[in-house]
């Protein structure tokens, strides 16, 4: 070896120690943020924290099936009694509520702090006749009979007040004293976990801990009843979980199967276990500094930086190819890896900085997740490629000795010689493809964030049903108060609540949620304090209130000392809330990350009609009403618009990049013409691969475009090979292109049978497109002399 | 509910001794099942110890064949209540509560009283109510009493009488001594 190959190798060992011990200590993340612009706005801020860490983030909805109604409300309540104490869980709830007690006793406890009914209005003499007549009205209707006992202590009816408030939405369907589905058919619950939704391990206990309450509660039926019964469980993070192991499944096994073959085929032409390991060094290199690139410029490696990576294999694992065949021609002639340094790693080397050129346009991106694909892939390339150039021929066994491919390129250049016309056919494909992918122009690209979910259409359509039956369906649209207190939000979720009430009235919304519901803000709870007439006024006023009632006036004695102990009661705290499952309710509402609080007001659809809600005018009510810190967000929107804008500058960076690559090949081919040569069949193998998917009814999504990027960056090697007029005299050099290709066509290939989108988006985008740079790049070259 | 029905069924089963005189009663159930359209007009007067004097409503009850059941209180406050197969709808002023009648068994019984009678369903009556009947079918009195001890908590006895097909009071006893009556008479036609 020499001074400057050991120099090399032991630089090569060092960059790998130190790459293993970064990869080793960084970060991963597989949450939303990836998707969240560097600078987000605020909406944009909310959605990704309520994506990855709100409370509806951490909601597991249980459902369980078969049997008769008994049985199931029997395990559901069995369950329901085990994960109560279970340490994953912050509530459970199954409308068997060990709770409903204590909130009913809280809520009447308080009821002159919470009932939003209660001001000096309410108290004054008519304003007590009047609250006194409805409650005796409530007396005389068929649900009076529950009242009665209430009141003499409540004549003024803020409890059913307060229930009024805290149901803007109807609760769910109850089945023998258990929620149930409307049709009856299933028992269900609603679990909230103590990890975030994000926490995918800890989603994972908590759903393992679901099971084995199910399990357990199922033994204690009798064994006939015992089959019947399934257990159904869906919600964000049974989503996350779902996918992660379905991910890491589809991807270990495709991985394996894609692998191997690529690896028997290498065996095939290397002949030598040794060089095939060897062959992989520059790939394991690559991905290795992609990684570690990564991690050292963002602190965080985000998931689907990983995933999108797995495309570097596709390019990298040609350059050993390259190096393999066209060095070491065969049995008889000895290696020669000077002579592939001055012959072929040139046009190697461009196409490397080609590849390069199409990646760097992601460093622009605003958004972490291109930006990062971005730096993994040029770090990654960069790596392959040197390790390719200096350590591999180094690492070469001495009496490796290639099978003989010269006869396979010699069969391919004849058979590629045989199609006539070849530049015309060329142009014809082009302007066909031209042609679909401009009728289809309005429906080319998906533009909805559903598309890049794992989550199955069936698991979708499950989680829709149960939402359904819970009468849980996702508010879509939210009014969010932010600020720096929660006793700012709460006073600003009041405000706002006043402007929402008025357009209930008017039947423009249908209703609407507020955490200011739970627990006023203290201000509020002053006022209402200092409303509460003294003992002697409240007297006076009911004497005057009820003269023409038929209520007695010794009978309201214990409305007095309720509110005699109501006006010297300390305001409530959010501490005073725990142990109820007002607090759960609470906590759904108000969010707090760091220095920042929002209050949630999710509006329900509705009043007489179930069209969507003017979001415009509803604006335009808060505006008028001063709700300054009011923000009016639609998620489905706001989550579709951001990622709308995701693909739209992946798309245009795109662009940039491929004239950054154009640049880059008329500078290094010093010409135009050469340039355009070696584009080309690039450009035809995109068209045409985006035109088939388009064809196939397939809207592309920003993986599809991400493979069309690979297909370039894979594509420039084949085109720059053959855009050399040698190379097509060269049967070795058409071989090591055919292998190379093979191996990206078996691996993409594969990938393309994956139910993961990502995996099957790229596999069904590279597998073709592929082939195709390969098979115009060699159409289009020069026609050699001797053919 | 079904499970609680066939409770209720097998509970009757066992007891199978309907009380009465058969002919007269089924005579009654068959001029109410012949009718079906029934449309009155109430007041409705409740006796509750903790108040002076009972409080007092009115308005029109209409019933459709086989399931439809409305009250619509007129005084002292618009609202109506409109019973359809198991499900119930309130509507008082703007607010309007769509609920199931499975939800809330309390109310059930005197659904199932008022119902039942005027359905004709005797089988129906018998599945909540030990029935007994007095009188003939040109004025008779049915007294009912629910068969599951649950709802005695909340109703003691409802009974009923009539001068053949028209109803002419509804008196519900609750067990604290509390009371409600409907006195009815057939309305105009509209």
């Amino acid at each position: 070896m020499t001074r400057r190959g050991a120099t090399a190798v032991a630089l090569w060992a060092l960059l790998t120690m130190l790459a293993i011990l970064i990869v080793a200590r960084a970060r991963y993340a597989t949450d939303m943020s990836a998707f969240l612009p560097a600078q987000p706005t605020a909406p944009q801020q909310f959605l990704v924290d309520q994506l990855r860490d709100g409370p509806a983030s951490r909601v597991i909805l249980v459902a369980i099936e078969g049997g008769d109604a008994a049985l199931r409300a029997r395990v559901s309540a069995a369950i329901a009694k085990q994960l109560r104490s279970a340490p994953e869980f912050e509530s459970i709830s199954n409308g068997t509520d060990a709770n409903a007690l204590r909130d009913d006793e809280f809520l009447f406890e308080h009821r002159y702090a919470l009932s939003n009914a209660v001001d000096s209005r309410r108290f004054s003499a008519a304003g007590l006749a009047s609250a006194i007549q409805r409650s005796l009205d409530e007396l005389a209707s068929p649900a009076g009979q529950a009242l009665k006992p209430l009141f003499a202590r409540d004549p003024t009816g803020e409890m059913l007040q307060i229930v009024d408030q805290l149901q803007s939405a109807a609760p769910p369907h109850a089945v023998d004293g258990v929620w149930s589905s409307r049709d009856g058919r299933r028992a269900l619950l609603i679990a909230a976990t103590r990890a975030q939704g994000s926490d995918t391990d800890g989603q994972q206990r908590a759903m393992s801990a679901i099971q084995s309450a199910f399990d357990l509660a199922r033994r204690q039926e009798s064994a006939a009843d015992m089959p019947a019964l399934r257990l159904g469980m869906t919600g964000p993070g049974v989503f996350a979980v779902r996918a992660r192991s379905h991910i890491e499944a589809a991807a270990v096994r495709l991985s394996i199967a894609s692998s191997t073959l690529v690896i028997l085929m290498l065996f095939v032409v290397y002949r030598s276990v040794a060089a095939v390991l060897i062959g992989l060094l520059p790939v394991a290199s690559g991905a290795l500094a992609g990684v570690a690139a990564v991690a050292l410029g963002f602190g965080v490696v985000h998931g689907i930086t990983l995933g999108f990576g797995i495309t570097l294999i596709g390019e990298s694992v040609d350059y050993s190819i390259y190096y393999f065949v066209q060095a070491h021609r065969s049995r008889d002639r000895d290696a020669d890896p000077d002579r592939w340094r001055r012959e072929f790693w040139p046009t190697v080397r461009l196409g490397m900085l080609t590849s390069v050129c199409g990646f760097a346009s992601l460093l622009a991106s605003g958004f972490p997740g291109l930006a990062q694909l971005g730096v993994y892939s040029i770090s990654g390339l960069v790596a392959a490629a040197l390790v390719t150039r200096f350590v591999l021929p180094l690492a070469v066994p001495g009496e490796f000795a290639l099978r003989d491919v010269a006869p396979a390129g010699r069969a391919i250049s004849r058979a590629l010689g045989r199609i006539p016309h070849p530049r015309v056919l060329a142009v014809v494909v082009l302007a066909v493809a031209v042609l679909v992918l401009f009728s289809d122009r309005h429906r080319l690209w998906n533009r909805e964030l559903s598309a890049l979910s794992p989550v199955s259409e069936a698991d979708q359509t499950y989680d829709a049903g149960i939402r359904a039956d819970l009468g849980a369906a996702d508010a879509l649209d939210l009014v969010v108060i932010s600020g720096t207190d929660l006793q700012g939000v709460l006073r600003g979720a009041e405000q706002a609540g006043a402007t929402l009430a008025r357009l209930v009235e008017a039947n423009a919304i249908g209703g609407f949620d507020s955490p200011a519901n739970f627990l006023p803000s203290a201000s509020l709870q002053e006022a209402r304090r200092r409303s509460l007439p003294t003992d002697a006024e409240l007297r006076s006023r009911l004497a005057v209130a009820t003269a023409d009632l038929p209520v007695r006036a010794e009978l309201l004695a214990p409305f007095i000392a309720d509110v005699a102990a109501a006006r010297n009661a300390a305001v409530l705290t959010p501490a005073d809330l725990a142990g109820t499952s007002l607090q759960v309710g609470f906590g759904a509402l108000i969010l707090h990350e760091g220095a920042r609080w929002s209050a949630l007001l999710p509006l329900h659809p509705g009043g007489d009609t179930s069209a969507p809600i003017d979001l415009a005018a509803l604006r335009e009510a808060l505006r008028r009403d001063h709700c300054d810190s009011a923000l009016v967000l639609d998620l489905k929107q706001a989550s579709n618009d951001l990622y709308a804008g995701y693909l739209s500058e992946a798309i245009r960076l795109s662009l940039g990049g491929f004239g950054a690559i154009a640049v880059l090949l008329a500078i290094a081919l010093r010409g135009v013409r050469r340039a355009a040569r070696v584009l080309a069949p690039l450009v035809i193998a995109v068209s045409c691969t985006a035109a088939l998917l388009a064809a196939a009814g397939q809207p592309l999504t920003i993986l599809h475009l991400v493979g069309l990027l690979l297909i370039v960056a894979v594509g420039s090697n084949y085109a720059l090979f053959f855009e050399r007029a040698r190379t097509v005299g060269d049967p070795l050099t058409i071989a090591a292109v055919a292998i190379a290709n093979l191996a990206t066509v078996i691996g993409f290939g594969l990938l393309s049978f994956s139910q993961v989108p990502v995996l099957e988006a790229l596999g069904m985008t590279v597998a073709p497109g592929a082939f195709l740079a390969l098979l115009f790049s060699s159409l289009l070259a020069p026609r050699q002399p001797n053919a | 509910m079904m499970p609680v029905r066939t409770a209720l069924l097998a509970l009757t089963l066992l007891c199978a001794n309907a009380r009465g005189d058969t002919g007269d009663f089924d005579r009654l159930m068959d001029l109410f099942a012949a009718h079906k359209h029934g449309r009155s007009e109430f007041i409705e007067q409740q006796f509750l110890k903790m108040l002076k004097r009972p409080l007092e409503s009115r308005g029109e009850l209409i019933y459709e064949a086989p399931d439809r059941l409305e009250k619509r209180t007129v005084e002292p406050r618009l609202e109506t209540l409109i019973v359809d197969g198991d499900q119930i709808v309130v509507q008082r002023g703007k607010s309007r509560h769509e609920l199931n009648l499975r939800d809330f068994p309390p109310i059930a019984p005197f659904v199932a009283s008022i119902r039942s009678t005027l359905a004709g369903d005797r089988a129906g009556l018998e599945r909540v109510f030990h029935v007994e009947f007095a009188g003939t079918v040109a004025r008779w009195t049915l007294a009912l009493v629910p068969v599951d001890a649950a709802l005695t908590k909340a109703v003691s006895e409802i009974q009923i009488d009539g001068a053949r097909e028209n109803l002419l009071h509804i008196e519900i006893r609750h067990p604290d001594g509390d009371r409600s009556l409907m006195t009815l008479r057939p309305a105009a036609p509209p």
